[in-house]
């Protein structure tokens, strides 16, 4: 009982100071091998990305439960999930209750007149960053020094398929995620 | 109660599908929240992810956290929350008793070398149908582009540029204001 409020204690404090989401909860995680090393070590984590990234949901409340389950069982797990998550609720209700009362202020609107295309610029860049894993290898061109390396070509043009079928059949996105997951085990890219 | 009910139920299954985490949740929300459901408009979806990136935890949470909000009050908050992370718990309580290897087995590894596909497609495609409701006129497209850039070529925190766009949008309305 203590070890699962020790364990909701500690994640809280990761919620609330990683920011920027999943991926800035990792260097904490790494902190706790050093803070508790009895909770979890370094290989363990490294078990614990893979599985994550390769899981649906949120990539921080996947860690955590992870890790919560390697401490502590399922009731771990639990409980690192509640308490990663409370700071975010708490901060995210009191921020939209302002938002709401001052939504119609000039100021607040002309805020968010130079927020909102900040915001699609930094999920391009978001997006940069997967279509670079996706359909690029940069470790081979780096080594050869080749163009013709530096595209993954199969993915494209399945990346070019699958956007041509989106566009135009408008699916719901797990169709898509399903079609890639059966076609990845067909071609393997 | 059914209105939290059905909260709960929609994040439920859109976290069983949200492979890659919350820029990949974002294709998922446009078509189960702003198409097929208009719980939120695709303005409130931006603003919900800008402000998600400069707030403490994980962005998928803080998004969720705003739509339940926004529909049900603070119940309604928790109650999407709650949803969005219930297939994450079970799924990696499953798979960490069960399934170590599960990343290193074949199946699940040629799998992903296709969804890692997919999901920046859905992307690129979320943020080619966002784009028009984001930026609408020149100056919007500088923000845009600049963001973008600095963001994908430095290591500086999506804070600032949150923080410095938001003062760019005060005082170029202002100054707009007063010149008309």
């Amino acid at each position: 009982m203590i070890q699962l409020l020790l364990l909701i204690i500690e994640f809280f404090k990761i919620g609330l100071f990683a920011i920027g989401g999943g991926l800035a909860t990792l260097p904490f995680l790494y902190d706790l091998t050093v803070t508790h090393p009895d909770w979890v070590n370094r290989s363990q984590l490294l078990d614990m990305v893979a599985i994550s990234e390769s899981t649906p949901g949120a990539l921080g409340v996947n860690m955590a439960t992870y890790v919560g389950n390697i401490i502590a069982g399922p009731l771990g797990g639990v409980a690192t999930t509640i308490g990663l998550v409370m700071p975010s609720v708490i901060i995210i209700v009191i921020v939209a209750k302002f938002l709401e009362r001052f939504k119609d202020s000039p100021i607040v609107q002309n805020v968010f007149y130079g927020i909102r295309p900040a915001s699609i610029g930094l999920i391009m860049a978001a997006a940069f960053v997967v279509i670079k894993e996706a359909l690029m290898d940069i470790p081979l061109f780096s080594e050869t020094g080749s163009f013709t390396d530096l595209f993954r070509i199969k993915s494209i043009i399945f990346g070019i398929i699958l956007y041509i079928g989106m566009v135009k059949f408008k699916k719901h996105p797990i169709l898509y995620i399903a079609i890639a997951a059966v076609v990845g085990n067909i071609i393997a890219f | 109660m059914k209105e939290l009910l059905e909260l709960y139920w929609v994040f439920c299954k859109m976290g069983a599908v949200c492979f890659g985490g919350g820029y990949a949740m974002l294709p998922i929300i446009q078509a189960e929240i702003v198409d097929k459901r208009g719980w939120a408009t695709s303005e409130e979806i931006m603003d919900y992810y800008a402000i998600g990136q400069c707030t403490p935890g994980v962005i998928a949470v803080n998004t969720s956290t705003f739509i339940g909000n926004k529909r049900a009050g603070i119940p309604g908050a928790i109650a999407a929350t709650a949803g969005f992370v219930t297939p994450s718990v079970i799924i990696i309580m499953i798979i960490s008793s069960l399934l170590k290897n599960f990343a290193h087995i074949t199946y699940v590894e040629r799998a992903f070398s296709g969804i890692r596909i997919c999901v920046a497609v859905l992307i690129i495609n979320a943020t080619v149908k966002l784009w028009k409701s984001a930026v609408k006129d020149k100056i919007g497209l500088v923000i845009c582009l600049g963001v973008f850039l600095l963001s994908a070529f430095t290591p500086l925190s999506p804070v600032i540029f949150v923080v410095l766009s938001g003062f760019a949008g005060y005082f170029i309305c202002k100054w707009k204001g007063a010149s008309e």
